[in-house]
């Protein structure tokens, strides 16, 4: 078995701990042994994509000093997956981004599994985000993984493929044009009728959820929130 | 009836930084939807035309390292060229910058005896601003392609690299011939047949009369000293054998090293441009020919900031660019602000790493006007990692002191677990008061250029690390 490290990200260790809860309990679920490494913060892609490469080159080194020992290190965000597997090469001159593993990675190349036992009975629209398909080429693998789950019913979200207009500091540097993103996003969640909306990053999930508290549609969840749920 | 026209580029606001110029974009919701539509329809054409392909990213790659290859070896393959096209018969002249190039041409078209010219669309024409030089030394030049006369002729300016009018509709182009043209037929309708036969008989009577022709060119081949346009509507053709002058401004970039390289860049141009498997005009000439075409041909190898560009050693991909605008059509941002907002003559995400390099220290907001989504990368046919080059033009700077403050106490808490742990726990205790209702609504600035769109979720009562620690016990 390897040895596997779970990195839970900043965000979801400030905002959401549900998702990391569920990543460990599906580890477990399929016989992983999970550590969660207490020292961990943050990958430093905030830093790196605000172009402050320094500091996100310190950020990066105390992510290898913390995961360096791990076979495996798991996480429920592509983006920071693609942050450490794309960037610390020419940040820190580390491969440790070889080692780590957006959740669905994990699951399907090195666990080898689709079906993880779960069971979700309600209407699911997802929306794959940016850096997770394109940066890090997840392709299908979270709907994969969501198509397994019992009880579930996909439904197809519209231009699905584009940017819900987080982006980061994108956010706030160009809050109009990020705002106008969103609105065609949300609208398109709320057109599937679906009860939840899924991905694979809660960044892009607190941005498209932050807009359809306001504006109605699907509940944003965490793909691996379904896949814990046995209910 | 007709609405009197206005330039769309004189409703943004000259050198405006991108936010700012993008947010008058976002108001005017003619301009979106005409390209919504536009970008979304090439977007469709150019992903069917690519899937069929069943080599599309072998060319991609073979495209990419043939263009790296020219970076390395981009002096020796311009004097190769400047070699081949002058034993051909051409005369090739070197311009460092914009100005150098204008009046190069200027004084070729007093020494040929004119004082206007036909013009093939170019965008290194536009990028050193050849008309408005033209004009300011008592020369005309005349675009002849549909798109950059309707520009033309409502003294505005491209918004797109290959559609130069995409934030016109059909009735808005009605409009612009009906007031501008001059000789634009009576009662003209907004049917695109009839708005290209207007168009038509007010060009042929300018191929007809025109002395010199000016062009860019879509590749330069070092081997032979031949340049090739690729175009649709046949004006180029025009131009480039009726004029008994033609002077090509041509950007040292566009150098390949082979005439058999063009088998790989024309399987991929019109594929990622028009979404055509291949267009309908492609014009190659070498030199001059007497009795076959211009007899008095220039080239003017343009510099203009690319050996800059050159030097930087993740920037120089931009070089690489083809000008197929595939990426302009796909961008998020591109399709809600149009190109007018970028400020400059590359718009989208090429422009957004283009523009910065190009005139180093302008337009330092571009490489920010990104979600960095990579929906560009994606697409691009010489795989030009945009995405790459915005994050590295970011990390050259300047940036902004207050921001620079904010990310440094960031890095500092981030930098040390327990003031991590630290700040969490505050954050918890100190977001207390809206537990209950579970986020934030209005937040003051700068947090407000979140809440103008968005609800901000508090932390909960319990964190991951309390559940966690809980457990191993």
């Amino acid at each position: 078995m390897p040895r596997v490290g779970l990195f839970i990200t900043c965000v979801n260790d400030a905002l959401f701990p549900a998702t990391p809860k569920a990543v460990v309990q599906i580890l477990e679920r399929l016989g992983y042994d999970v550590d969660f490494p207490a020292a961990q913060t943050c990958c430093g892609q905030m830093h790196a994509n605000s172009g402050y490469k320094k500091d996100a080159a310190t950020l990066a080194g105390a992510f290898e000093d913390v995961f360096g020992a791990y076979d495996a290190i798991v996480t429920p965000s592509g983006s920071c997956a693609a942050m450490a597997r794309d960037q610390y090469p020419h940040l820190i001159g580390s491969d440790i981004g070889d080692h780590v593993y957006e959740l669905s990675e994990f699951l399907i190349d090195v666990a080898g599994v689709e079906d993880v036992g779960a069971r979700f009975p309600h209407t699911v629209t997802y929306h794959p985000t940016c850096h997770g398909t394109r940066a890090l080429g997840l392709g299908d693998k979270p709907l994969r993984l969501l198509r397994a789950v019992q009880g579930i019913e996909l439904v197809d979200l519209p231009a699905a493929d584009q940017c819900c207009g987080f982006g980061g500091t994108f956010a706030l540097k160009n809050s109009e044009v990020s705002s106008a993103m969103l609105a065609d996003k949300c609208r398109h969640a709320a057109d599937t009728g679906a009860e939840y909306l899924a991905a694979a990053d809660n960044s892009c999930l607190t941005h498209i959820g932050g807009g359809i508290f306001r504006a109605g549609g699907p509940r944003p969840i965490h793909y691996a929130e379904i896949l814990a749920s046995t209910a | 009836m007709s609405t009197r026209i206005v330039p769309a580029a004189s409703l943004i606001p000259a050198d405006a930084p991108f936010p700012k110029a993008a947010k008058v974009a976002l108001g005017m919701p003619q301009l979106r939807k005409n390209l919504a539509h536009a970008t979304g329809t090439i977007r469709a054409k150019r992903a069917n035309v690519a899937g069929e392909l069943d080599d599309w990213e072998s060319l991609r790659d073979t495209a990419s390292a043939i263009k790296a290859d020219v970076q390395h070896r981009l002096p020796e393959l311009a004097v190769e060229f400047e070699r081949n096209a002058t034993a051909a018969g051409a005369r090739v002249h070197w311009a460092r910058d914009a100005q150098e190039a204008n009046e190069i041409a200027a004084r070729i078209v007093r020494e040929a005896g004119a004082d206007e010219v036909v013009k093939v669309k170019s965008m290194a024409t536009q990028e050193i601003e050849l008309n408005e030089h033209f004009e300011a030394v008592g020369l005309k030049a005349f675009e002849t392609d549909l798109a950059e006369l309707i520009v033309q002729l409502a003294e505005d300016k491209p918004s797109h690299i290959l559609v130069p009018a995409i934030h016109y509709n059909r009735t808005e182009i009605r409009d612009i011939f009906d007031q501008k043209m001059g000789d634009a037929p009576k009662g003209l309708t907004d049917e695109p047949a009839a708005l290209a036969e207007a168009a038509r008989q007010h060009l042929r009577r300018r191929f007809l009369s025109a002395k010199v022709a000016v062009s860019g060119a879509n590749f330069a081949v070092a081997e032979t000293g031949s340049l090739v346009v690729v175009e649709s509507e046949g004006n180029g053709r025009m131009c480039l054998t009726m004029p008994r002058t033609l002077i090509s401004i041509v950007g040292i970039e566009k150098l390949l090293p082979r005439f058999a390289d063009l088998e790989v860049f024309m399987q991929l141009l019109p594929r990622s441009s028009t979404g055509e498997r291949m267009n309908p005009y492609t014009s190659v000439w070498t030199g001059a020919r007497e009795g076959d075409g211009p007899e008095d041909v220039h080239v003017i190898l343009l510099d203009n900031g690319r050996t800059g560009v050159l030097a930087d050693e993740v920037g120089r991909q931009a070089l690489s660019c083809i000008r197929c605008s595939a990426c302009l059509n796909v961008c998020p941002v591109y399709e809600r602000t149009g190109g007018h907002a970028y400020g400059h003559v590359y718009p989208g995400p090429i422009g957004a790493i283009l523009a910065p390099q190009l005139e180093p220290g302008r337009h330092d907001d571009l490489p920010y006007a990104s979600s960095l989504c990579g929906a560009c990368y994606e697409v691009c046919p010489v795989k030009i990692n945009i995405p790459e080059v915005l994050v590295h033009l970011r990390q050259q700077g300047p940036h902004q002191a207050g921001e620079r403050a904010a990310m440094r106490a960031a890095k500092a808490v981030m930098a040390r677990p327990r003031l991590w742990r630290a700040a969490l726990k505050a954050a918890r205790i100190g977001s207390m008061p809206w537990r209950r209702k579970g986020f934030l609504r209005r937040l003051p600035w700068p947090g407000s250029k979140w809440t103008v769109s968005r609800d901000l979720p508090v932390p909960p009562k319990e964190d991951f690390r309390d559940w966690w620690k809980e457990r191993q016990r």
